[in-house]
């Protein structure tokens, strides 16, 4: 009797261990999958970045695309980081203000909103910017050429695409960047005095004057060349998910968002190691 | 003028040089996660012939030019294009064996931000810089001229037909004078005259060229007008090849089927 009501209540529901089994090796099987597609991905982008070094490295060189691409980088994405760069000005200017009236430190003023954006918000505003507008562009152009065979055509013509295409896109985003993150520092700067010279006087001459009072060039450059890293990582990734792209329209969409959204972050964690790099070395 | 029937009659018979296969294929196979697309495949072409691989969709027709182009490489066997084994070699000395190879798409890949003559263009300016612009650019219009397109150069690629597109990217193809020419499914997707008109062309230029051609391709009746041999894939392998008659005769019943259903 007691054999017929286990077997009917186990006919029903699985016994609790056996349910716990299968899921503990499905979670499992969850993770090393995830873990294997992590190491992958990250083995794919080393042997990417491998093949785009040396095709840079090795003539015959595109200057003409690279060329097209500064201006598709630099020229493209300046008024954007520009007008993000005066935001951004404008709205330190009025935080330091409120702030720094409230300590009665408001002579401190100029200081504050040059470090503020020269060594840290206008770098990675313009990183997180270019991320987004070069990255996507990047991502999705590259993914289209990919899915219509275009990528196959240019390889079957005897032409190296990492070298055409990969390469000369990631020069330019490194040499573009921190020529772009100076526009933005030169925007915030103008736009911060702007605002606070609406509310009360202050001649741009003696902002700048004691802004930059007793500052080195350590204290500007490293934090504005760094965003050559921060081209290098978006270039590759972008170009990377581009390039390795599968499955259609669907596929581009793929490519344009994993770029932007991985270049984001990676750019925001290189800001960290960098940020940390640049006050070991440039102390 | 001469149809591409009276032209194919008189061109049954390729004039080689030698015996010596210009692509030759041994034993390739090739496969995509636990699906074997190519089974055991061998293949030779010689100077002057084309050779046209049919089956069914899905067979392993276009994988194989793939591989013959090195954009996919072989599990196993070889594939040597004038002797030299394309296996591992890296893509800059690769590139020197595809100048010499002309590739035709299925969907023909046209460079969608460049007009019909830069497309046409584009391998001159990358190889032939020796040659100046305008050299260039009357170079595109002549290649533009034989396929009968000089009067949509400065169309975009998104503003011509299929049909219109597949004659551009043959103009391309025929920009480097290559010595093997690669057709994935030329006349896919066209009507009967533009079909005809693609086969024409294609015969025009093995008269005109001589080039060693692989045609691949599921319309038997555009194989037997182009190709001099013709070989026919199912599973992965080659079921049959020869001349279109010896496929005729056969009494394989898969050839049997595949010739009554085209």
């Amino acid at each position: 009797m007691s054999d017929r009501g286990h077997t009917a209540v186990a006919g029903i529901q699985p016994p609790f261990a056996e349910q716990r089994t299968v899921s503990i090796s499905s979670a499992l099987e969850f993770v090393g999958r995830t873990a294997n597609q992590f190491f992958e991905w990250f083995g794919d982008l080393g042997i990417f970045s491998w093949k785009v070094l040396s095709a840079a490295l090795t003539p015959p060189y595109e200057w003409r695309e690279l060329v097209r691409q500064l201006d598709e980088v630099g020229s493209m994405s300046l008024p954007l980081v520009a007008a993000a760069g005066a935001a951004i000005g404008v709205v330190i200017s009025m935080e330091a203000r409120y702030s720094l009236s409230r300590f009665g430190a408001k002579s401190m003023f100029p200081t504050t909103l040059v470090y503020s954006v020269i060594q840290v918000m206008g770098p990675i505003m313009t990183g997180l910017i270019v991320s987004g507008r070069v990255g996507a562009g990047i991502g999705a152009e590259l993914a289209s050429m990919k899915v219509t065979e275009q990528i196959d055509a240019i390889e079957a013509s005897a032409i190296n695409p990492y070298r055409l295409l990969a390469a000369t896109r990631i020069l330019a985003c490194i040499l573009m960047l921190p020529l772009l993150t100076l526009a933005a520092d030169a925007s915030g700067l103008l736009m911060g005095w702007f605002a606070q010279a609406m509310v009360e006087p202050l001649s741009f001459h003696q902002f700048i004057a004691s802004g930059f009072k007793g500052a080195t060039f350590n204290d500007f450059l490293p934090p504005t060349f760094k965003t050559a890293v921060y081209g290098l990582i978006i270039g590759l990734i972008a170009c990377f998910q581009g390039m390795r792209t599968r499955g259609g329209a669907e596929g581009v969409g793929r490519a344009a968002t994993n770029s932007v959204v991985l270049a984001s972050l990676f750019v925001i964690l290189a800001d960290v190691v960098l940020v940390k790099f640049i006050l070991v070395v440039f102390p | 003028m001469a149809t591409a029937y009276d032209i194919a009659t008189m061109h049954t018979e390729p004039e080689q040089d030698s015996g010596a296969p210009v692509v030759a294929i041994e034993d390739v196979r090739k496969s995509f996660a636990s699906h074997t697309v190519l089974d055991g495949i061998t293949l030779h072409v010689a100077r002057g012939e084309t050779l046209a691989v049919l089956g069914r969709s899905g067979t392993g027709k276009s994988v194989l030019l793939r591989l013959i182009i090195g954009l996919e490489t072989p599990d196993s066997g070889s594939i040597r294009i004038h002797g030299q084994d394309i296996a591992g070699l890296v893509l800059d000395r690769m590139g020197e064996i595809r100048k010499k190879m002309g590739f035709l798409f299925q969907h023909a890949a046209l460079y969608d931000s460049l007009t019909v003559a830069e497309n046409v263009a584009f391998p001159l300016e990358h190889h032939r810089r020796d040659m100046s612009r305008s050299e260039r650019v009357d170079r595109a219009m002549q290649l533009l001229a034989e396929v009968g397109m000089e009067g949509d150069a400065e169309k975009m690629p998104s503003d011509i037909s299929g049909g219109m597109q597949k004659r551009v990217g043959l103009a391309r193809a025929l920009a480097l004078e290559p010595e093997i020419l690669l057709l994935d499914e030329p006349t896919a997707g066209l009507d009967p005259i533009s079909s005809g008109e693609i086969d024409d062309l294609v015969l025009k230029l093995q008269r005109e060229r001589r080039m060693a051609s692989i045609v691949v391709t599921h319309d038997l009746h555009s194989a037997k007008t182009i190709a001099n041999s013709l070989a026919l894939l199912d599973q992965g392998k080659v079921v049959i090849e020869g001349k279109f008659e010896h496929l005729q005769q056969s009494h394989i019943a898969f050839v049997e089927k595949f010739l009554k259903q085209s």
